[in-house]
């Protein structure tokens, strides 16, 4: 049953990547600057799916449904998936491979220099996603590794916030759903220790 | 009248865009077909030639020109002028003269621009988001009314404003920028032989979502001086205070010069994507040319000016 969810759960994921394809390559109809849209649609999907990943804890805490679990991996890696056009977009079509202009640009660029820290951040999570790792690294210490994905998240949404001109809604939407998940597992953080406190006044 | 209503011109006679943007191939095409080349000698070399100003470089086609526009008047997204401008009239239209002028005074539009010939020009656009366009604008040398209104020997600098209705410019609700736009230009760039005011695009006049009924050309600047639907122009001996410059004094500045060199604070301005409506042409982008192209019309007019301070 979780095996066939998950294979529709993949497949809708890849979704707006073939729509994308078949923008480029069957319809031709990505607008007047398809470089952009595809970049932009990219990095909207790069922020929906880390958004998504964050929030399969918080809902399995609130509903008690465990199976969640089961999909974060797979929104995680599709964040990462997404990256992967992105960059290529940027690499290829707006720095045409001069890799000291882009170096340039990660150094003095601070939207640039943020988001690819927000990749940097993500390639770690991406290796370590599998059961092997998470063996390998002790479940306490891979928990901890993976909170890098608030900081990813949080680049993201600097990269998006610090480049657009004018109009910020889009950014601070994320920025929002961020910011609520977040607040949402520091605040189950700290009521988790309060019980242990009252134990210990206890003990006393 | 020179501003033809739209509905006047039966949709069979309107050039195709096709036959439009290869006119001067048909031209000497026909030309040659009816054995009149000999003859071609003795014409004036822009009967045939269009503009010296032209570029022959591929033009953006009127789809992506009509429905990619900044104009947050009509909405912040670049798709959204084309749904929101689209009831927006620009019949009857004034324009209130002002400053040091002559006759400061009120003008229908059309009294205006009466006696004053449209021409065609192909100019690169380079937006200062560092994609770029090939636009064949339809209009008149701004110089060409200036010359009408007689400004006084003290302006040093002309203003325009935008048309000021939130109830027919949606944008203008909200505040994104501080409503009216303005931009400006110094009086030596005003006159340049480059600068237009366009009506329209394609040899015809509109859309609105393009500025439509009176917009600014000035292709060596990037493209937010191009200030569009103008209601307003004053003469002056101040620098005005332009839109993008009040709201981002560290990002855009009065002069606004396409400069590959100087970058934008937050992004490169060495390189551009050229908008052909063909994603391949777009692989790799294009070097960005100081003044974007038209060094030799603009050049003289900033010598000694530092072009770094004055972004």
């Amino acid at each position: 049953m979780i095996r066939v969810a998950k294979t529709i759960v993949f497949l809708l994921c890849l979704v707006p990547f073939f729509l994308l394809l078949w923008g480029i390559f069957v319809t031709n109809d990505l607008g007047a600057n398809p470089v952009e849209t595809i970049t932009h649609r990219t990095g909207d999907w790069i922020l929906r799916f880390l958004v998504l990943t964050l929030c399969i804890t918080p809902l399995r805490q609130l509903t008690g449904w465990t199976w969640l679990t089961r999909f974060r991996r797979m929104l995680g890696l599709f964040a990462f998936f997404y990256t992967l056009p992105h960059l290529t977009i940027y690499v290829l079509s707006l720095k045409a491979f001069d890799f000291k202009e882009i170096a340039i640009d990660i150094a003095k660029r601070p939207y640039i220099t943020v988001g690819f820290l927000g990749f940097v951040l993500m390639i770690p999570l991406a290796i370590t996603s599998t059961k092997k790792w998470i063996v390998r690294l002790g479940g306490k210490r891979w928990r901890m590794l993976h909170r890098l994905i608030y900081l990813s998240a949080i680049a993201g949404v600097l990269h998006y916030l610090w480049l657009v001109k004018l109009d910020i809604t889009s950014p601070a939407r994320y920025g929002i759903a961020v910011g609520l998940l977040l607040l949402f597992r520091i605040w189950t953080a700290v009521r988790s220790r309060q019980p242990v406190t009252q134990l210990s006044g206890e003990v006393r | 009248m020179l501003i033809k209503k739209a509905s006047d011109i039966p949709s069979s006679e309107i050039t195709s865009e096709h036959v439009y943007r290869n006119r001067r191939q048909f031209m000497k095409a026909a030309a040659t077909t009816l054995g009149v080349t000999a003859f071609s000698a003795f014409l004036p070399a822009d009967a045939l030639a269009g503009s010296k100003y032209d570029t022959d470089e591929k033009q953006t086609p009127l789809e992506n020109v009509t429905s990619y526009n900044n104009y947050y008047e009509f909405g912040t997204g670049k798709d959204e002028p084309v749904v929101n401008a689209r009831t927006f009239k620009t019949k009857p239209w004034t324009i209130a003269v002002s400053g040091m002028v002559k006759k400061p005074q009120v003008y229908n539009l059309e009294d205006l621009l009466k006696g004053i010939v449209l021409e065609d020009r192909i100019y690169r656009m380079r937006c200062v988001e560092a994609w770029s366009m090939v636009i064949p604008w339809h209009g008149f040398p701004l110089a060409t009314l200036i010359n009408k209104l007689e400004p006084l020997p003290s302006a040093k600098y002309i203003k325009f404003q935008t048309l000021y209705a939130p109830d027919r410019m949606p944008g203008q609700r909200y505040g994104s920028l501080n409503w009216p736009y303005v931009e400006g230009l110094r009086l030596d760039e005003a006159n340049n032989e480059l600068t237009l005011l366009a009506v329209g695009v394609y040899g015809k006049e509109g859309p609105a979502q393009n500025g439509a009924p009176l917009r600014l050309i000035t292709p060596w600047k990037y493209g937010f001086k191009g200030v569009k639907a103008i209601a307003k122009i004053e003469f002056t001996d101040k620098m005005p205070l332009t839109a993008w410059a009040e709201a981002a004094p560290n990002e855009y500045g009065f002069y606004a010069n396409v400069n590959p060199s100087v970058s934008h604070p937050r992004w490169s301005q060495a390189t551009e994507r050229r908008l052909t409506g063909s994603v391949l042409d777009q692989l790799r982008p294009i070097q960005t040319r100081m003044f974007n192209g038209y060094t030799q019309y603009v050049e003289r007019m900033y010598s000694g000016l530092d072009l770094r301070k004055n972004y």
